[in-house]
């Protein structure tokens, strides 16, 4: 018989493996404990920047130093350098948050709310609503995010209002699928039948048991999915299909910078770097608030 | 299996043909779509010409059913930047394409197998942290700036590979690096929830309460009996690297369809935008298919119902 060792899972050698369990699971919270506070502080960086942009940048982000254009790190008081028209960028990046928040935040706040409404109507009322929603769901799906965003905004024009509404339109599907799935595992429970039982009416129900319950899975999705519409904003930024060149956004500046590779590679790798900061720390934060609120996800 | 499969055609197929409604509505969301077709600075003589040349003028059923027999035989009119036909423009780079995204599908695989089923074996071990730890980083990085990373690393500084084009195998090594990780990042943690779940199943317990050992355990209970989610999740995967594959062919200026897009929307050359979309759709509806006769070849239940 295999003897029980450190590579057989947890759950089923847990009564045989006890002071290993104790000390695994002490390492697996501050595991998470320490998600929590990497993502959180990750986080705080980035919104203050974007807060305090203007206080906290040293130069105006589109003022140009000609005589300091393409300035390596730290000279000419110029901390992460200057591009090729002689720009700060440090500045560009702290101003370039402010993008990249905004979309990331306004785009999950469409796509939420439009994925909640959709699924509610599916998952709540059932019937040709439930078909017709899912069927485009399904239909959506078949399209990668990122084709379906460059053609809608082939069509529409680029701006930051356009990225953020076709992000967030083409963002709802995971709510949608979420809710209605939560919903239909709950609206015939007893509470909810209860309060059918009394008299409640289909806004009060959703609004008083419906919605509280499933709000945390909602609010998971929410945060993971911030880091990802940063990111598609960021690239169709980098494609030139994002906000326009003047603002300073961290994908345009990649983009700027993919030109002087050779020599003057701190344009685009600080921006980049910004990037995947502040999504790490979405992602941590989105972890661990699914560990925390919503395991089964 | 016969029925089961030719229901999977059917039902492939009326993908395809939502996407083409689905392009049919959004060139005309803005209303009249005659200016999508036509460089900024035409006049409106000339955009009445084209209203006509181009049947926008009449009504919008006789314009759908007249697309939709054009686009079921590929005809998505000409390309206004190139002049030639703009589906065989997009079918010119469909094997570079495929080349790149089928390279970045192997790297995926090669990460993603052996960490994500490692890191569920050995759960809450230093290789599952370091797993999960490499799963969060490389879903967080964009995928243009690994390849601008590694361009800067391999091709400007160590002069290893080439950091443009698509001349022999070297050019896509780091276009297919690039493409591969963010993937293989995803698909790592989708793995290891799909052996984990397995992994306390009664069928496992008794396996290794045989005695059997823990490499048997493993490849002949476990690893079958999670490949049903895994492949799911590793057909879901393609779609993810033909989007990612626009931005990575943009990175490397790598000849492929999604550059071809690209350029095809700077020069608001919307019968190439239209055939590319449309292609993608059928390709990743095509890999479904293929996904749906894998399961069924595993499990046969799957055939029944």
């Amino acid at each position: 018989m295999t003897a029980p060792g450190a590579n057989v899972p947890l759950d089923a050698t847990s009564s045989l493996l006890g002071p290993t369990i104790g000390r695994r699971r002490k390492r697996l919270a501050l595991i998470r404990h320490s998600y929590f506070v990497v993502g959180t502080a990750l986080i705080a960086v980035a919104l203050f920047c974007a807060a305090l942009a203007p206080v906290v940048s040293p130069a105006d982000p589109s003022t140009q130093d000609i005589a300091h254009r393409l300035a390596p790190p730290n000279t000419a008081h110029h901390v992460l350098g200057t591009d090729a028209v002689g720009r700060d960028i440090l500045s560009r990046v702290i101003f370039g948050s402010r993008v990249s928040l905004t979309v990331g935040v306004l785009a999950v706040g469409v796509a939420g709310t439009l994925g909640t409404l959709l699924g509610l109507l599916a998952g709540y009322y059932g019937g040709w609503a439930e078909t017709v929603i899912m069927r485009v769901a399904d239909l959506q799906l078949a399209i990668p995010s990122l084709v379906l965003a460059i053609a809608v905004i082939a069509v529409l024009g680029s701006g930051l209002l356009n990225v953020i509404a076709v992000l967030g339109i083409t963002g709802w599907v995971q709510y949608g699928r979420i809710v209605r799935g939560e919903i239909l595992s709950i609206r015939n429970r007893e509470y909810v039948e209860a309060a059918r039982a009394v008299g409640a009416n289909a806004a009060r129900i959703i609004g008083r048991h419906i919605l509280p319950n499933i709000a945390a899975a909602i609010v998971v999705v929410g945060t993971l999915q911030v880091g990802s519409m940063i990111v598609t904003e960021a690239s169709l930024s980098f494609v030139g299909l994002g906000v326009p060149l003047n603002v300073p956004s961290w994908g345009g500046m990649a983009a700027e910078g993919r030109d002087y590779l050779a020599t003057a590679w701190w344009i685009a790798t600080f921006p980049g770097l910004a990037i995947m900061v502040t999504v790490l720390g979405m992602n941590l934060l989105g972890d661990w608030l699914r560990d925390v609120l919503d395991p089964r996800l | 299996m016969t029925r089961y499969l030719a229901r999977r055609v059917v039902h492939a197929a009326l993908v395809v043909l939502a996407v083409l409604a689905v392009v049919f509505v959004l060139i005309r969301l803005g209303g009249d779509p005659t200016p999508l077709f036509l460089p900024p600075t035409a006049d409106a003589q000339e955009i009445a010409a084209t209203r006509h040349a181009l049947g926008f003028d009449r009504p919008l059923y006789v314009q759908f059913v007249d697309y939709l027999g054009r686009a079921v035989r590929g005809d998505f009119g000409v390309s206004l930047r190139q002049g030639e036909p703009a589906m065989g423009l997009v079918l010119e780079r469909i094997p570079a394409t495929i080349r790149l995204t089928a390279l970045a599908f192997a790297i995926m695989l090669l990460i993603a197998l052996p960490i994500g089923v490692l890191a569920a074996v050995r759960r809450n071990s230093l290789y599952d942290l370091c797993g999960m730890l490499f799963a969060l980083v490389g879903q967080s990085m964009p995928t243009f700036w690994l390849g601008i990373v590694l361009i800067l690393f391999f091709a400007v500084k160590l002069r290893w590979l080439p950091a443009f084009g698509a001349e022999g195998v070297a050019a896509l090594i780091l276009p297919g690096i690039t493409l591969g990780t963010y993937s293989a990042a995803i698909a790592t943690r989708l793995v290891r929830s799909g052996v984990l779940e397995v992994l306390p199943q009664d069928f496992v317990r008794t396996a290794r309460a045989k005695g059997l050992s823990q490499a048997v355990v493993l490849c002949k209970h476990t690893l079958p009996n999670a490949s049903i989610p895994v492949i799911t999740v590793l057909g879901l995967q393609v779609g993810t690297l033909l989007g990612g594959a626009i931005i990575t062919e943009q990175v490397f200026a790598y000849p492929g369809m999604g550059r071809l897009a690209l350029q095809a929307i700077g020069n608001r050359d919307m019968p190439v935008v239209q055939a590319f979309v449309v292609v993608t759709a059928a390709i990743i509806a095509a890999t479904n298919l293929a996904v749906d006769v894998c399961y069924s070849l595993l499990d046969p239940r799957i055939r029944y119902t």
